[in-house]
């Protein structure tokens, strides 16, 4: 089977260039899911505060990047990019165009996404906190850095967790969009073994059982993830 | 000092668009809508071989990327013989129809699992109830199981309908012109990335504005019961409307 061969690790065959595009949508996903907590963080920060400023741009954040295309935001971040990029390394004496580098790029573009869903999960997270033991940490004196450490970000990672799951899964999804950006990951190298064997069909079923693998995986990861944390909650509704 | 006569110019070519976009969203939700109540009959069935090919459905469409499901429809159903040869050739040969068969299929999945989350939430009572007054089939399901599933299920549907207008842009990777294309090719020429994108998102908030409003009318409107009684005497000494002529009979 000709087929076969094609999907192999042979010299004619594609299996290994696959799963190094597999590894690569791994690390843009991961890469951005990074991003976006540290965005996310800021943003559900911004949307709790008590500045209507701080209050507004952290809606305008959630609105803009949730209801924009994310095609849109990686095309901006990758041409916008570049033209930083060039106009800098003009400044630096280089001559010509200078591309910004996909990875980056991707990451980025799908961190800023990612980062509006996280936002909302932290946000949400934070208001099932008690507001009962925010107010016994600060009786017994803890200061605001503390009383974030020990009382309210570890419980806000566990009420997190589910949200971020569906996020992780999100963010995995649209990673495939970073393929217009050239990045070789799981997308654009199953687009350019179909576009060089001519076996479009086999290819894209091939990619997308492979990334039906990685959800499928990733979801148990993070039902693991929850089990255990919920072994120090007592029982509730939607646990068992 | 923003370049007015330039994003006058963008925002008018990215206009001329949105039709493409708007017909994509409604041609693919309804498509996708009228399959998911297909697969949702089938995920809900008793019997093993219509609930498993539904599941397995739902499994792979949500599991895997739109993008490569596009592909999987524009470039690998074209591989085969006996699709080129076949009378739907004509018709799938068309860039349009392949979008917006990957967004239905696609849609179809997520939908079907919304529509099952909402007949989930009809109590079995209701359901008893109107069996006990006779009502069978599609009666029962007109009249008792519907509304309240479409009632639950809406919120989520409304989450669903904005993500589909924002997938529509994926129509650009198989050579429709939508706006998001039209974007990017107004980017990659004038490398005026931040212009054209403010003109886009603009376009695509007032889209999704719009769809907001219209799920949350539609919501307001189909929970009568969840709204405040009206509290002046004579809103409630107005007369009940006459039953409709219909409804007598269990026709």
């Amino acid at each position: 089977m000709d087929q076969i061969m094609l999907l192999g690790f042979g010299t004619k065959g594609w299996g290994g260039m696959l799963l190094l595009g597999m590894v690569m949508t791994f690390l843009v996903t991961f890469t951005a899911l990074a991003i976006g907590a540290v965005l996310g963080a800021l943003v559900a920060w911004a949307r709790l505060s008590r500045s209507r400023l701080a209050r507004f741009g952290g809606e305008a954040y959630t609105t803009v990047f949730r209801g924009v295309p994310e095609l849109l935001v990686i095309y901006v971040v990758y041409f916008g990019g570049s033209t930083v990029v060039t106009s800098v390394g003009q400044l630096l004496g280089a001559e010509g165009f200078i591309g910004f580098p996909s990875f980056i790029a991707g990451a980025l573009a799908v961190g800023v996404i990612s980062g509006s869903y996280q936002a909302e999960v932290y946000r949400g997270a934070f208001q099932a906190v008690a507001r009962g033991e925010i107010e016994a940490a600060r009786s017994v004196g803890m200061p605001t850095l503390m009383r974030f450490r020990r009382i309210i970000a570890p419980q806000v990672m566990r009420f997190a967790l589910p949200g971020l799951g569906n996020v992780w899964q999100l963010s995995l999804k649209d990673s495939a969009l970073v393929s217009v950006t050239g990045l070789a990951e799981l997308m654009r190298t199953s687009q350019v073994a179909a576009g060089s064997t001519r076996q479009y069909f086999l290819f894209y079923i091939a990619g997308g059982v492979l990334y039906l693998v990685m959800t499928s995986l990733s979801n148990q990861v993070f039902d693991r993830a929850e089990a255990r944390v919920a072994r120090s909650f007592r029982g509730g509704l939607g646990r068992g | 000092m923003p370049d007015f006569p330039f994003i006058f110019d963008t925002m008018g070519k990215l206009l001329a668009a949105l039709p493409t976009t708007l017909e994509l969203f409604i041609l693919s939700i309804s498509v996708g809508g009228v399959l998911a109540c297909f697969i949702t009959w089938a995920r809900i069935s008793p019997y093993k071989l219509l609930s498993l090919p539904a599941r397995g459905y739902i499994f792979v469409f949500r599991g895997s990327p739109l993008l490569i499901q596009m592909f999987l429809v524009y470039y690998g159903l074209g591989q085969f013989a006996v699709v080129r040869h076949s009378i739907f050739w004509p018709v799938l040969r068309e860039p349009f129809v392949c979008a917006v068969l990957g967004l239905a299929l696609c849609t179809a999945g997520y939908t079907a699992e919304i529509l099952r989350g909402g007949l989930i939430a009809v109590p079995a009572q209701q359901i008893e109830a109107a069996r006990a007054c006779g009502m069978s089939g599609l009666l029962l399901l007109r009249r008792v199981i519907a509304p309240i599933a479409i009632r639950q299920a809406l919120p989520a549907y409304s989450t669903e309908i904005i993500l589909m207008m924002k997938s529509t842009a994926l129509a650009s990777l198989v050579t429709v012109w939508e706006v998001t294309g039209v974007a990017q090719r107004i980017i990659s020429q004038t490398y005026r990335a931040m212009d054209v994108f403010l003109c886009a998102a603009a376009i695509y908030l007032v889209l999704n504005f719009v769809l907001v409003k219209l799920t949350g009318g539609l919501e307001y409107y189909l929970t009568p019961h969840l709204r405040a009684r009206p509290t002046s005497l004579s809103a409630g000494l107005r007369p009940l409307p006459p039953p409709a002529a219909g409804d007598a009979s269990h026709g």
